[in-house]
């Protein structure tokens, strides 16, 4: 009976949704009250059916309700409560189901928290996000419901993909999608700026706030899902091109060219068109990964059960949604005026090069990601692209990324003074090639040349950051006030910037200096490797809640002291029969110790992976303080200033709003 | 600089941008193509010999043989029609079993014996790659129907 319910929920609503979308845009567009006024309670109405039906979902999957195919297909009585509860996102329905309950929660927060907003703005961000999800809706209906019975009702259930059995999962898949799902609100508000044929400044300044906090959850979700793949798969890899990757990593290279581009639009009223352009792109990307990770057209790491003619449903949505918002752009977008204007060496160019790169950068991905799905699809023969060619291209466009981000942070908006500009930057320039190879001298002397350059980057953004700081306070005389004036959008950028910084030094120390052996071992063996020694003392007989488990114990040994003692096991889990490694890692600050065990062998031996990682947590180090710069940029003061911005926008007076 | 020089400057830059990446992009591209042989297709000598390519099918039963003293692994491979001898060294993926539909990255040597630098398995049990449920569709075989997986 609850399952029924379920499938009401989902029915009543499609039912608002489409409330939401046609009655706000109309009322919009014809000026009548009543009908825009439908759009918040209709939104809140659907937010709580869909929490309903995910309550009935969680639910089902808390007491074992074999009944629904999608619970008996990825749980099972052994599982613990926790994983059964995450299994509930552990699959396509269910992560569908995520996704509109996702989109559900952006949208609610909008009607909360943009109160401020004119009505027919509002509206027609909030019909657009209800249109987005009646698209999802009938997906979910038609290709893939959740709710679905299973006849005859199997006594148990297949048991949850045991690599999906881990906090990872729990938390990682939520966060991503919050992402994802969150470039709709930026989707929305550039579409609903489009309708009302009114691009001024003030729907990137609204906006803002909202992108920057979907960025924050994509750049969180993708480093948790690049250190759940490193200690859960086994292999010490952390990121390694695979098409599902690169559908999170896509949206997130224009999401970043967007967050600048809305903040210059924001600014100076600059980029307007070129805004609106990434925000649709940054939507269409994200719908473009939903299509990769649930159409069974990859082989991947993530395509775990898959089903075509959902991939045509997607594909259809993809097309309806981007195809119209393009149209939609092509005729509104030429009437926009342009207000600012600036010089060749200006903040602004920099800005404008590296959101292009950004786009280069995001290109590159997106060829070698679905040229072999083109050429598949035409018949032409089956290939794939190599985690090499991706390498390849990504240096050579971040390269002059990385520079001319630290001439943007140094330069003015508007103009610059060559010669002075020159003189600041030479220092800087200078010393941070200096130590860059004083750095990769010393401690480096395999793959120096890419070492060095890894980390004259990362020097460089630092050095530039920091002194783009100094300069804010060096003439101040209290500099303590000093310090409190600067607002927090900058102390944002600054650590933002340093968390890329961070970043690329872990990418570049790691996957120049790691090094790993694969070794034949028994119990007392000893082995030496990258300066320490490895003891296997002990392989224990385990068994967990659902699985029996092989434990290797080994000894980490340096100059006769113990460092640690790590565990790494081999599971199998009875249910599907399926073997699993769990690593034993210990983590340090500049360099993890990586264990796994491989398979048993003969006579008692099993085979057994070491890995040296250096500066690896740097990688994920880098992500937080992007986050952590992005939160700061969002708590900024200029953005609670509502009566500002409601005075501007009841008298939809720019004046007000780009005098600062 | 007048506007309209800037605006051509600013155009130009981009375009020479857009050009070099385009050049680095498309050689790089070229060169990490990796095309997909069924054992067949090895067997007919259609496979590059000097390339590396990716071959896929199943792991046929009692075919995997682990040396002793290291961790050199050889097996075969089949598309139910033709097999190659496939020769790996290292630790292979946890689903690497009997009868499993795998993929494997590497390159042909010229006694059609196939060394392997990547041996991949995907993450359920009840998945076949793509291009291996297509190369055994080609090549006639019944492709292993789902199991039932649950418990009886």
């Amino acid at each position: 009976m609850i399952v029924e319910l379920g499938n009401i929920s989902l029915i009543a609503a499609l039912a608002m949704a489409i409330m939401q979308c046609v009655f706000p845009i109309l009322g919009a567009a014809k000026g009548n009250q009543t009908w825009m006024s439908l759009a918040r309670p209709t939104a809140r109405l659907q937010f709580l059916f869909v929490l309903i039906a995910f309550m009935i979902l969680v639910y089902s999957f808390l007491v074992n309700d074999f009944s629904i195919a999608y619970v008996a297909n990825n749980s099972n009585t052994l599982l613990p409560w926790f994983y059964r509860f995450s299994a509930v996102w552990g699959a396509h329905e269910g992560s569908l189901l995520l996704w509109v309950l996702i989109l559900n929660i952006w949208t609610i927060a909008v009607t909360f928290f943009s109160r401020h907003l004119p009505e027919h703005f509002l509206s027609r961000v909030i019909g657009v996000m209800g249109l987005v999800s009646i698209g999802f809706l009938l997906f979910m209906l038609f290709t893939s419901n959740p709710f679905e019975r299973l006849f005859p009702v199997p006594v148990d259930g297949a048991d949850l993909n045991p690599l999906l059995q881990d906090i990872g999962l729990i938390i990682h898949p939520p966060i991503l999608y919050m992402g994802y799902v969150g470039f709709s609100v930026a989707f929305s508000f550039a579409i609903a700026a489009l309708l009302a044929g009114n691009l001024d400044i003030t729907w990137a300044r609204w906006s803002r706030p909202w992108t920057l906090l979907a960025w924050i959850f994509l750049t969180l979700g993708i480093a948790l899902g690049s250190w759940w793949a490193y200690y859960e798969l086994g292999w010490g890899g952390w990121w390694f091109w695979d098409p599902v990757e690169n559908a999170s990593f896509m949206p997130w290279l224009i999401g970043t060219a967007l967050i600048h581009s809305l903040a210059a639009t924001d600014k100076r009223g600059i980029f307007k068109n070129w805004t609106i352009l990434l925000a649709i792109c940054a939507f269409a990307l994200s719908l473009l990964g939903t299509f990769l990770v649930r159409s069974g057209v990859l082989t991947s790491v993530h395509a775990f059960a898959t089903d075509p003619t959902r991939g045509i449903f997607i594909l259809a949505l993809l097309v309806i949604f981007i195809g119209s918002s393009l149209v939609l752009y092509a005729m509104r977008a030429p009437s926009t005026k342009t207000t600012g204007s600036f010089e060749i060496l200006s903040r602004e160019t920099f800005l404008l090069f590296n959101s292009i790169l950004l786009l280069v950068a995001m290109l590159t991905v997106l060829l070698g990601t679905i040229y072999p799905l083109i050429i598949e699809a035409l018949n032409l023969g089956k290939l794939s692209v190599g985690a090499p060619y991706f390498n390849a291209v990504f240096i050579p466009v971040m390269t002059p990324l990385v520079i001319f981000l630290g001439f943007g942070v140094l330069s003015k908006w508007k103009q610059n003074n060559f010669i002075k500009f020159l003189r600041k930057m030479r220092a800087l320039l200078i010393s941070s090639v200096l130590i860059g190879v004083c750095i990769g001298a010393v401690f480096y002397a395999e793959n120096q040349l890419k070492s060095i350059a890894g980390i004259v980057a990362a020097l460089w953004i630092s050095f530039t950051s920091l002194y783009s700081l100094f300069i804010k306070i060096k003439d101040k005389k209290d500099k303590i006030i000093a310090f409190k004036v600067i607002p927090y959008s900058f102390y944002g950028m600054l650590i933002a910037h340093i968390g890329f910084a961070v970043s690329i030094t872990g990418i570049t120390i790691t996957s120049q200096h790691s090094v790993d052996i694969h070794q034949r071992m028994k119990v007392n063996d000893k082995i030496e490797f990258a300066d320490y020694k490895f003891h296997l003392k002990d392989l224990e007989i385990l068994s967990g809640p659902n699985y029996q488990a092989t434990e290797a114990v080994v000894d980490v040994i340096k100059k006769d002291q113990l460092i640690t003692t790590l565990r790494s096991q081999k599971r199998i889990y009875t249910v599907r029969n399926m073997p699993m490694t769990e690593a034993g890692i210990d983590a340090g600050f500049t360099r993890d110790i990586y264990i796994s065990l491989g398979e048993p062998l003969d006579d008692g031996a099993w085979s057994i992976r070491l890995y040296h990682k250096p500066f690896v947590r740097w990688i994920w180090l880098g992500a937080i303080l992007m986050a952590i710069g992005g939160l700061l940029a969002i708590i900024d003061r200029r953005y609670r200033l509502h009566k500002l911005v409601k005075k501007a926008s009841s008298n939809n007076n720019e004046a007000v709003l780009t005098t600062k | 600089m007048n506007p309209r020089k800037k605006r051509i400057f600013i155009v130009c830059a981009i375009l020479a941008g857009i050009s070099i990446a385009a050049t680095f992009i498309l050689t790089a591209f070229e060169k990490n193509l990796m095309y997909f042989y069924s054992p067949t297709e090895v067997i007919n000598g259609d496979a590059p010999k000097i390339r590396s390519f990716r071959i896929g099918g199943l792991v046929v039963a009692d075919s995997v043989i682990r040396n002793t003293d290291d961790l050199k692994v050889n097996f075969i491979l089949t598309d139910t029609i033709n097999e190659v001898k496939v020769i790996y060294e290292g630790i292979l993926p946890d689903l690497f079993r009997e009868g499993q539909g795998i993929v494997a990255n590497g390159k042909l040597q010229s006694d059609n014996i196939f060394i392997a630098d990547q041996v991949l398995a995907k993450h359920d049990e009840n998945y076949m790659p793509p291009e291996v449920a297509e190369a055994l569709k080609a090549a006639g075989a019944e492709i292993p129907h789902k199991k039932n997986n649950y418990p009886k």
